[in-house]
C-alpha cells in the first residue's frame, strides 16, 4: 500500500515512449522453442523405441543387423558437417561472403554423404528381410532413424536455399539471422544422431 | 497399358460415386442440401456485394493479430454449429431408442457422429476460440503492436481452418472415424478400420497440428520478447499469463500428438507394427502416449478461461485481483501438474496399484491450484461494487458450475472408484461439466467481455442474459441426469438401449440440450440485434466497463498499429493506473510507425495442404506428389520475399488520432 502511495505521489510518471520502441528480435527466440517442439517429437519416436526397441517377433535383432563400421563413418560425417558449418559461421562474422558460401557447400556435401550412407544401409537391411513390417523393433528403428533422416534432407534443401539467397543478396542482416538458425537446426540434428548413435546402434549392438 | 480400371484408380484412388455420402443416408441428403442452398447463398452474396477482393485484402491475407483473432472467432463459432449439431442428434437418438424402438441413427452412423462431436468441439470449437481470443488480446494487453511473428499467426490460422475443411468434407464425402474421438488402435488401425474415416481423422488433426503448435510458438515468444517497457513478468495482466502458461502447454505437448498420429499413420499406410496386435505391436503404447498429450490439452483450453475470469472479476468488483502472487503460481504449478497425470484416463489398463496410487496423488493435489483460484476471485468479489453485466454473470454461473465438475472429478481420481465409473456416464458429465461450465462459460464471457473492443459497440444485454439462463439451465437439465446413469452403470457410446427405467433420463438430458440450443440461438440473436443497435449500443471511450488492463487504454476497435506510442507499465493493472494518476493521452508528436506487410502465403499453402490430405485420404497420389511439391516451392519461394513490412505514414496516424481526440471531445 505504502509503495502504491509513493507511487502515486511520484512526479510526472512517464506512461508512454514518445521515441520508437524496437523491441528485441524473437527470432532467435522463437527458433529455439520450434527446435524444442522438433525435440518432443524425438522423444516421443526414442520413447517408442525404447518401449518396442526388443520386440523382435522372432526376427532379427540389432546384433544380427547393425554393421558399426558403416555407422561410425556414417557419425563422423555429420560430425564433421558439424564442424564445417561452425567455420561457415566464423567466415560469417568476419564478413567473408565466398568463404562463408564455400564452407557451406562443404556442410552439404558431408550432409548428401550422411543421407547416401543412411539410404545405403536402408537398402541393405530390406534386401536382407529387416523391412519396417517385419517386427516393432524395426518399425521404430526406421521410423527414428528415417525421421532424423527426413529432418537432414531439409535441412540440406534449406542449405541450398540459403546458399542461393546469400549469393543473391550477401550477407544481410536478415541471412545472418537465417544462418544462424539453420545453424541451430544443423547442431541439433547432431545432437539427435548421438542419441540414435548411443542407443540405437551402440546399446543394440554392444549392450 | 492402362486398362481403363487401372486408370480410374490412377485418377481417382479409391474414390468413387458410391463414396458420396449423401447418396445413401437421407439425413446426410437433407444436411448437404441445406449447406449447399446456404453456401451458395453466402457466396452469391459476397459476390453480388462484391465483397472478395475486400475479403482477400483486408481479412485473409492479413497479418493483422486482431483480424486474425476475429477469424479464428468466427471458425469457432460456424463449427460450434457442426459440433452442436452432432450433439442433438445424440441427444435425440438415446432419448427414442429404447426396447424396440431403434431410434433413427444405425450404430455406423451413431458412432462417426460422436466421434466428430467430440472432434470438432475440442479441435475446432475450443482450441480455435481459445486461439481467436488470445491472438486478440494478448498483443493489446501488453502493449505491442502485433505478435512476433505476424505471417506466422496467419499461416497458423489457415492451417487449423484447413484441418476444419478437411474434417468437414468427410460429412459428404466418404465417411468419419468410428473410434471415438482417441481413435484408440487396434481399432482405429488398418484392420479394423479399413475405410477413409480414420484418414480423415489423422490428416484434419495434423494439418490443424501444424497451426496449433506454429500459433503457440508464436504467442510464446509474443509474451517474452514484446512487452511494454516496465511491464516485468510480475506485472503482466493475469490473462496474459494463463496464455503463456497455455501457450507453452501447446508446445510442449502438440508435438507428441503429432509423432504419434504418424506412428498410426504409418501402422494404416506402411504396415509398421507400432500398435497392431502382432509382430511385436503394442496398443498401451498409444493410449500412453495420446494422453501426455491429451491431459495438458484440457489444461490449454482451462487456463485461458481461468485468466478470462480473472479480468471479469475484478473489472465488475472495480478491485485489484485478490492474491495476484498466488493466483499467477497456482497457473504455474497446474501447467507443470498437467504433465503428471495423464494415466488417470485408463487407470483400469492395468498398470498396477502403485502406478495408479502415483498419478491419483497427482491428479487430487491439481485440485489445490484450482481451489486457490476459485477463493481468489471469490476474496475479489468480497465487499466488491459488483456490477452483474453480463460477463459477470457467466463467471458467477462459471464458479459454481465448476465446483461442481472438480469435485466429480477428484471422485474419479480415485483409482478404486474409477475403475467402477470409468467409460460410463458418469465420466462424459464430469468432463461436459468441466468444458462447458468452465471453457465455453469463460469464452462465452469473454466474448461479450472483449466485443466492444474489437467492434466498437457492446453486444445487447437483453439477449446476452436470455442466452445466458438457457446455457446455465440447460446445462443441468443435460448433465446432471448423466451423473446419475453413470452411477447406475450406463457406459458411453451406445446407440440402443433395453431398460425402459433409464428412458426418463435420457428425455430430461434432450429437453437440456434443448435448452442449450436455445441458449445457442439467443447468442445469435444477440449478435444480430447488437449489430442492428449498434448506434444505441456504441461505445466511444475504448473503455466501456471501467476495465483496468491496457487493451483499454487505446480506441475502439482499436487502429491497426494498436497504439500510437508504446506504453510504459508500472503496475498489472496498467490502464488502472493511468486512469488512477491521471495519465493525459498524447494529441502531438505522431511518428510514422513501422508495420508488417499482409501476405497470401498462408491461404496457399493451406490450400495446398488440403490437396495433400485429400490425396493421403483416397491414395490418390499424384495429387499428394502435386501438392507436397507445390507446399514446397511456395514455401521457399516466400522465403525470397525480402520486402515484408511498411511505415504507415505520419500523417495517416496523425488523421486517426485526431478522429479519436475529436470523439472523446464529444463524450465529455
Amino acid at each position: 500500500m505504502s509503495e502504491n502511495q509513493a507511487a502515486v505521489s511520484a512526479e510526472n510518471p512517464q506512461f508512454y515512449l514518445t521515441e520508437d520502441h524496437h523491441p528485441e528480435n524473437s527470432t532467435m527466440l522463437g527458433f529455439w522453442i520450434y527446435l524444442m517442439s522438433d525435440c518432443l517429437m524425438f522423444a516421443v519416436l526414442f520413447a517408442t523405441y525404447a518401449v518396442l526397441g526388443r520386440n523382435y517377433a522372432a526376427g532379427p535383432s540389432p546384433a544380427d543387423l547393425f554393421d558399426l563400421n558403416l555407422v561410425a563413418i556414417n557419425t563422423a560425417m555429420l560430425l564433421f558437417s558439424s564442424i564445417t558449418y561452425g567455420f561457415a559461421m566464423l567466415r560469417m562474422e568476419k564478413g567473408d561472403q565466398s568463404g562463408t558460401l564455400k564452407w557451406l557447400a562443404i556442410t552439404g556435401l558431408f550432409g548428401l554423404a550422411f543421407l547416401g550412407i543412411e539410404l545405403y544401409e536402408f537398402h541393405h537391411l530390406i534386401l536382407e528381410g529387416a523391412t519396417p513390417q517385419r517386427s516393432a523393433f524395426l518399425s521404430a528403428f526406421f521410423t527414428l532413424v528415417g525421421t532424423h533422416g527426413l529432418h537432414v534432407t531439409f535441412g540440406c534443401i534449406w542449405l541450398v536455399t540459403l546458399m542461393v539467397q546469400i549469393s543473391k543478396h550477401g550477407l544481410i542482416e536478415a541471412n545472418r539471422r537465417r544462418l544462424m538458425c539453420l545453424s541451430m537446426f544443423w547442431h541439433f540434428l547432431d545432437v539427435i544422431w548421438i542419441g540414435v548413435f548411443s542407443l540405437v546402434y551402440l546399446i543394440g549392438v554392444l549392450g | 497399358m492402362f486398362t481403363n480400371s487401372n486408370l480410374m484408380e490412377f485418377i481417382f484412388g479409391r474414390l468413387s460415386w458410391s463414396s458420396l455420402a449423401f447418396t445413401h443416408d437421407p439425413i446426410i441428403l437433407m444436411t448437404f442440401i441445406a449447406v449447399m442452398i446456404g453456401g451458395t447463398a453466402v457466396l452469391g452474396a459476397i459476390t453480388y456485394f462484391r465483397l472478395w477482393g475486400y475479403l482477400w485484402n483486408e481479412w485473409f491475407t492479413s497479418v493483422d493479430h486482431k483480424k486474425i483473432g476475429i477469424m479464428y472467432v468466427v471458425l469457432a463459432l460456424i463449427m460450434l454449429m457442426r459440433g452442436f449439431a452432432d450433439a442433438i442428434m445424440m441427444r435425440l437418438q438415446q432419448a427414442i431408442a429404447f426396447g424396440d424402438n431403434e431410434g433413427y441413427l444405425p450404430p455406423y452412423h451413431y458412432d462417426q457422429i460422436f466421434t466428430a462431436h467430440g472432434v470438432i468441439m475440442i479441435f475446432f470449437f475450443a482450441m480455435p476460440l481459445v486461439t481467436g481470443v488470445m491472438n486478440y488480446v494478448v498483443p493489446l494487453q501488453i502493449g505491442a503492436r502485433d505478435v512476433s511473428f505476424p505471417f506466422l499467426n496467419n499461416f497458423s490460422f489457415w492451417m487449423t481452418a484447413a484441418g476444419a475443411v478437411i474434417i468437414m468434407m468427410s460429412l459428404f464425402v466418404g465417411e468419419f472415424a468410428r473410434t471415438g474421438w482417441l481413435a484408440y488402435p487396434p481399432l482405429s488401425g488398418a484392420d479394423y478400420s479399413p475405410g477413409v474415416g480414420v484418414d480423415y481423422y489423422i490428416w484434419g488433426l495434423q494439418v490443424a497440428g501444424v497451426g496449433t503448435t506454429l500459433s503457440g510458438i508464436n504467442l510464446v515468444a509474443t509474451i517474452v520478447k514484446m512487452r511494454a517497457p516496465g511491464m516485468t513478468m510480475m506485472k503482466m495482466p493475469i490473462f496474459t499469463w494463463t496464455s503463456l502458461c497455455t501457450n507453452v502447454l501447446i508446445v510442449a505437448s502438440f508435438p507428441i500428438l503429432t509423432a504419434t498420429l504418424v506412428l498410426l499413420t504409418l501402422d494404416r499406410y506402411a504396415g509398421t507394427n507400432f500398435f497392431t496386435n502382432d509382430l511385436g505391436g503394442n496398443p498401451m503404447m498409444y493410449v500412453n502416449l495420446i494422453w501426455i498429450w491429451g491431459h495438458p490439452e484440457v489444461y490449454i483450453l482451462i487456463l485461458p478461461a481461468f485468466g478470462i475470469f480473472s479480468e471479469i472479476v475484478s473489472t465488475f468488483s472495480g478491485k485489484r485481483l485478490f492474491g495476484y502472487a498466488s493466483m499467477v503460481y497456482a497457473t504455474v504449478v497446474i501447467t507443470i501438474l498437467s504433465y503428471l497425470v495423464w494415466l488417470h484416463h485408463f487407470f483400469t489398463m492395468g498398470s498396477g496399484a502403485s502406478v495408479n496410487a502415483f498419478f491419483g496423488i497427482t491428479t487430487m493435489i491439481i485440485s489445490i491450484p484450482t481451489g486457490a483460484k476459485i477463493f481468489n476471485w471469490l476474496f475479489t468479489m468480497y465487499r466488491g461494487r459488483i456490477r452483474y453485466e453480463v460477463p459477470m454473470l457467466w463467471t458467477i454461473g462459471f464458479m459454481i458450475t465448476f465446483v461442481i465438475g472438480g469435485m466429480t472429478g477428484v471422485m474419479l481420481a480415485i483409482p478404486p472408484a474409477d475403475f467402477v465409473l470409468h467409460n460410463s456416464l458418469f465420466l462424459i458429465a464430469h468432463f461436459h461439466n468441466v468444458i462447458i461450465g468452465g471453457v465455453v462459460f469463460g469464452l462465452l464471457a469473454g466474448i461479450n467481455f472483449w466485443f466492444p473492443k474489437a467492434f466498437g459497440y457492446k453486444l445487447d444485454d437483453f439477449w446476452g442474459r436470455i442466452s445466458f439462463w438457457c446455457w446455465l439451465s440447460g446445462f443441468y437439465f443435460a448433465f446432471m441426469p448423466l451423473y446419475v446413469l453413470g452411477l447406475m452403470g450406463v457406459t458411453r457410446r451406445v446407440n440402443h438401449f433395453e431398460d425402459p427405467s433409464l428412458q426418463i433420463w435420457f428425455v430430461i438430458a434432450a429437453f437440456g440440450a434443448f435448452l442449450i440450443a436455445l441458449g445457442i440461438g439467443a447468442f445469435i440473436i444477440q449478435l444480430v440485434v447488437s449489430f442492428l443497435r449498434r448506434d444505441q449500443l456504441r461505445d466511444l471511450t475504448g473503455d466501456p466497463w471501467n476495465a483496468r488492463t491496457l487493451e483499454w487504454s487505446t480506441s475502439s476497435p482499436p487502429p491497426e498499429y494498436n497504439f500510437a506510442f508504446t506504453p510504459v507499465v508500472h503496475d498489472h493493472d496498467g490502464w488502472y493506473d493511468m486512469k488512477r494518476r491521471g495519465y493525459i493521452r498524447p494529441v502531438e508528436g505522431f511518428r510514422s510507425i513501422h508495420m508488417p506487410k499482409g501476405t497470401g502465403t498462408g491461404v496457399i499453402i493451406s490450400a495446398l495442404s488440403v490437396g495433400l490430405a485429400f490425396g493421403m485420404i483416397w491414395y490418390i497420389w499424384w495429387l499428394v506428389g502435386l501438392s507436397f511439391l507445390g507446399i514446397l516451392v511456395v514455401s521457399i519461394a516466400h522465403t525470397f520475399n525480402y520486402n515484408r513490412d511498411y511505415y504507415i505514414p505520419a500523417e495517416t496516424v496523425i488523421e486517426t488520432e485526431n478522429a479519436r481526440t475529436k470523439q472523446l471531445a464529444e463524450q465529455a
